[in-house]
Formats: structure tokens, sequence, C-alpha cells
């Protein structure tokens, strides 16, 4: 590991930072959907990342791609909601763009990213201002190819997208939803922050700080 | 062998209800659910949709029929985890139409597209039938007899009476779409589509109703045969 890339143990601290600041955050993301969905997204999240940390233990990944794919297999199925395909599809496209590196750098990792964030859209059929995880996720792209592009490291890219998804995710909160069960709400969705963007913003700053303390 | 079909549903009740129906109307089509998660809660699970696609493949291929939004997104990621095979299809379809008619269509030898095909269709053949009813007797109102001078040439026809007390019903629809599905003939009977269990269905036809068989193509005069023998026989029901 040098301060130009990222590798395998990077991958794998994500994971268990997610499952943690998940855990952590159960209930605020049950009261977050219960309030414009069906109150499930804390607990269906917390049980895919808790099946995730037993499976990292049980068969340790060899390679970014690895890690993100066991991810992605374990999150679709153990989620149940729609959670489940959408953050699975994110990590299994991740994982695909990275292919075999061990050694993922700015480039590679804006690339993943993008992949990731294109997948959902893929899946979920939602776009910018539908008050979906879309809303995190598009801002922290674009946040970090710019800082890619600008030569930042690893870190610094990962910092860049955690913050444009933090950003992303408050700024769901006036907007009226189109797609997912909130949809049916209307304008009584305004003022309720989207669980899915939240969560993302959360999945996001721990891929930062994994990055960050791995510098 | 025939096509396989795949059950995905949010609930195993469910899933395993759909499958029980389907089935009764295809013996011999493999027909798996992948209803709930693993701890039998509400949800769709990638391992269970992709074991279920394992258990229904005999060789000619899987059609996947879904229920709700996020079990679409399950199967669709569990064709991407397996690389897009050619041999699994995905049925934008009415859960309990469509594994209906696609299983009959499996049960008649029909091919993966084709299986495919005759799930998503299920409800606008019923709806097509439906229309046809309507310019059916339309034409009746009017007092024209448009049946003799405008049959084509070569075209089979016959009026036949239900004589079986349950009538029409699902499996006797079932039986006749089967094998009519598998000759190379047009066939209509009371206006609609005789290959199509659905449509057949949609005509109520109880006992003591009269069919109108009309048959055109390389095996109209062996459809029409059929026809009469498995109605006359009761559907061996009687």
């Amino acid at each position: 590991m040098t301060d130009s890339s990222l590798d395998t143990a990077w991958a794998v601290d994500w994971l268990r930072r997610s499952a943690a600041v998940v855990s952590e955050n159960r209930m605020a993301l049950i009261e977050l959907d219960r309030a414009i969905g069906d109150g499930d997204h804390g607990e269906n999240l917390d049980r895919g990342f808790s099946a995730i940390l037993e499976k990292l233990d049980s068969e340790p990944p060899l390679t970014p791609a690895a890690t993100f794919k066991l991810a992605a297999m374990t999150l679709m199925s153990k989620v149940g909601g729609a959670a489940g395909p959408l953050y699975g599809t994110a990590f299994l496209r991740m994982g695909t763009a990275m292919g075999e590196a061990v050694e993922i750098d700015s480039a590679l990792l804006a690339a993943g990213l993008a992949a990731a964030r294109d997948g959902v859209v893929a899946r979920g059929k939602a776009e910018v201002g539908d008050k979906t995880m879309i809303d995190a996720w598009t801002p922290a792209v674009d946040a970090a190819i710019s800082a890619a592009d600008a030569g930042a490291s690893p870190a610094a890219v990962l910092a860049a997208a955690a913050a444009a998804a933090e950003s992303g995710a408050v700024a769901t909160d006036p907007l009226i939803a189109h797609k997912g069960r909130a949809s049916y709400l209307g304008e009584r969705a305004i003022g309720h922050r989207d669980p899915g963007a939240a969560s993302s913003a959360m999945i996001l700053r721990a891929a930062a700080q994994a990055g960050g303390a791995s510098a | 062998m025939s096509v396989g079909l795949v059950i995905v549903s949010h609930s195993a009740a469910l899933a395993a209800g759909v499958v029980e129906l389907a089935a009764q109307m295809a013996v011999g089509v493999s027909i798996v659910a992948a209803g709930g998660m693993d701890d039998g809660g509400l949800g769709t699970s990638l391992e269970k949709v992709m074991s279920a696609l394992g258990q229904a493949d005999t060789g000619e291929g899987v059609v996947v029929l879904t229920d709700l939004g996020s079990a679409v997104m399950t199967a669709e990621s569990a064709l991407e985890f397996m690389g897009g095979p050619a041999t699994v299809a995905l049925a934008d379809a009415p859960l309990v139409e469509g594994a209906v008619a696609a299983a009959v269509a499996a049960a008649s030898g029909a091919g993966l597209q084709a299986v495919r095909h005759a799930a998503e269709t299920a409800l606008q053949n019923s709806g097509a039938a439906r229309a046809t009813d309507a310019g059916t007797a339309t034409g009746l109102d009017s007092g024209t007899e448009p049946r003799k001078d405008h049959t084509p040439e070569g075209e089979q026809t016959a009026e036949l009476i239900l004589i079986n007390p349950m009538g029409l019903h699902a499996r006797p629809a079932a039986v006749l779409a089967g094998e009519l599905g598998a000759m190379d003939v047009d066939i209509e009977i009371n206006g609609v589509d005789g290959q199509s269990v659905m449509m057949l269905m949609t005509l109520g036809a109880g006992e003591g109703t009269k069919l109108h068989v009309r048959a055109s193509g390389p095996d109209a005069v062996g459809a029409v045969a059929l026809v009469r023998r498995e109605v006359t026989s009761g559907f061996g029901e009687i």
C-alpha cells in the first residue's frame, strides 16, 4: 500500500466500517424509512452487512474485486428489499470495473465508483432528483472524477466523494419522490431525507475513513 | 424435456401457490419456487433464485417470472451474476396468468423465447379475445351470414357441444392448448386462439355450450379431429 493506491485491505476495511456505521445507525435509518417508506431499510441493511462480516471471516477475499463481489452476492441474498439488488449491483459493477487489479489508483477508483453508480441507475431506473440513493451517488462520482483528474490521492478522491454524497443526501430533503414506495406519498415526502441517499452517504464516508486510515 | 420455470416472489407461500397452480396444467414441466428469504421473512434472495435456476433447467432453458419491483431487480441481478446466460429469459408478465400460460406453452414443447412470449402475452391475449367476441356479436346482430361465402379454401370447421359437467375449465383448456400448440395450425374456438390456454379460459364455456371451431393450415384436419375427440369424450372426465 502506498499513498497513490489502495489495496484489498482497504476494501475489506471499507466493508467492516460500513457494517459498523449501518449497525450504529440502524434505528436512524428505520426512522427515516418509516417516515416515507416501509420502515425496513435499517434492519435490512444491518442484516446484509452483518452477513458480509461473517463471510469476510470465513472466506477472506484476495483482491478488491473479489471483496466487492462477495459483498454484492451477500447483500443480494440477505437484504431482501430493493436495497439488496441496488447496493449489490453497485458493488458487483465496481468489482467488475476493477478486474484483477490489486492496487487501485485514483483513476481506477473513480472509474469503479462511476461503474457502481451506473449499475444502480441501470437496476433502479432512477434519475438525479427522484429522491433516491442516486442523489447521493451521482454528486459523489462527479466529485471523485474531478479529484482524480486533478491528481488527488485515492484517499482524497474518497474524501471528496463522501463529502459530496453527504451534501447530496441532505439535498433530498425538499424533494418529491419519483421512485420506490415514497413516490406514492406525493408532497408528503417533502421535508424527509431519503433513507437510501442517507445510507449511501454513510457507506461512502466509511470508504473515505478506510482510505484515510490506510494512507 | 421442456423449458423450465422459476417463480420469484417476496412471499414463499405465494411462490409455492403459483407453482402449484401452474404445475396442475403442465405435468412434467420443471417449475421451481424462489420465494421469500432464507429465514422465512418477506423479500427476495439472490441465492434462492440462483439455486432455483439450477434446479429448473433440464437442458432447454428457464423462463423466470417475478412479482413486485425488487423481485425483478433480484432476478436481473442473478442473471448479471451468471454473466447473462442465453439459456435464461426474464418474462415481463403478470405472475399468475403468465406462469399458467408459460407452463402450458412449455408442456407443449415450445422453445425458450416462445414460452417467454406466452407469459408476456397472457393478458393481452385475453383482452384481444374479448374484442373478437364483441366483433362477432355485432356481425350476427346485423343479420349477415358470413360463414359460407367467406370460408377460405382448406378451412376446416366443426360445431361441438361441451358435455362434461365442468365445461372448458382450466384442465381441459390446458389439454387443448397444449396439444394444439404443438401443431402447425391456425385454430379459433368461439373466436379465440385455440392454442392459448388463457384465451380458452376467458370463454368461460360451461356444460352445454356450443363450440364453433375453425382451423386452417397443414394440420387443420388433425386439429379439428383432436378437438372433436376431446370434446365428445368429455375430456375424459365423464
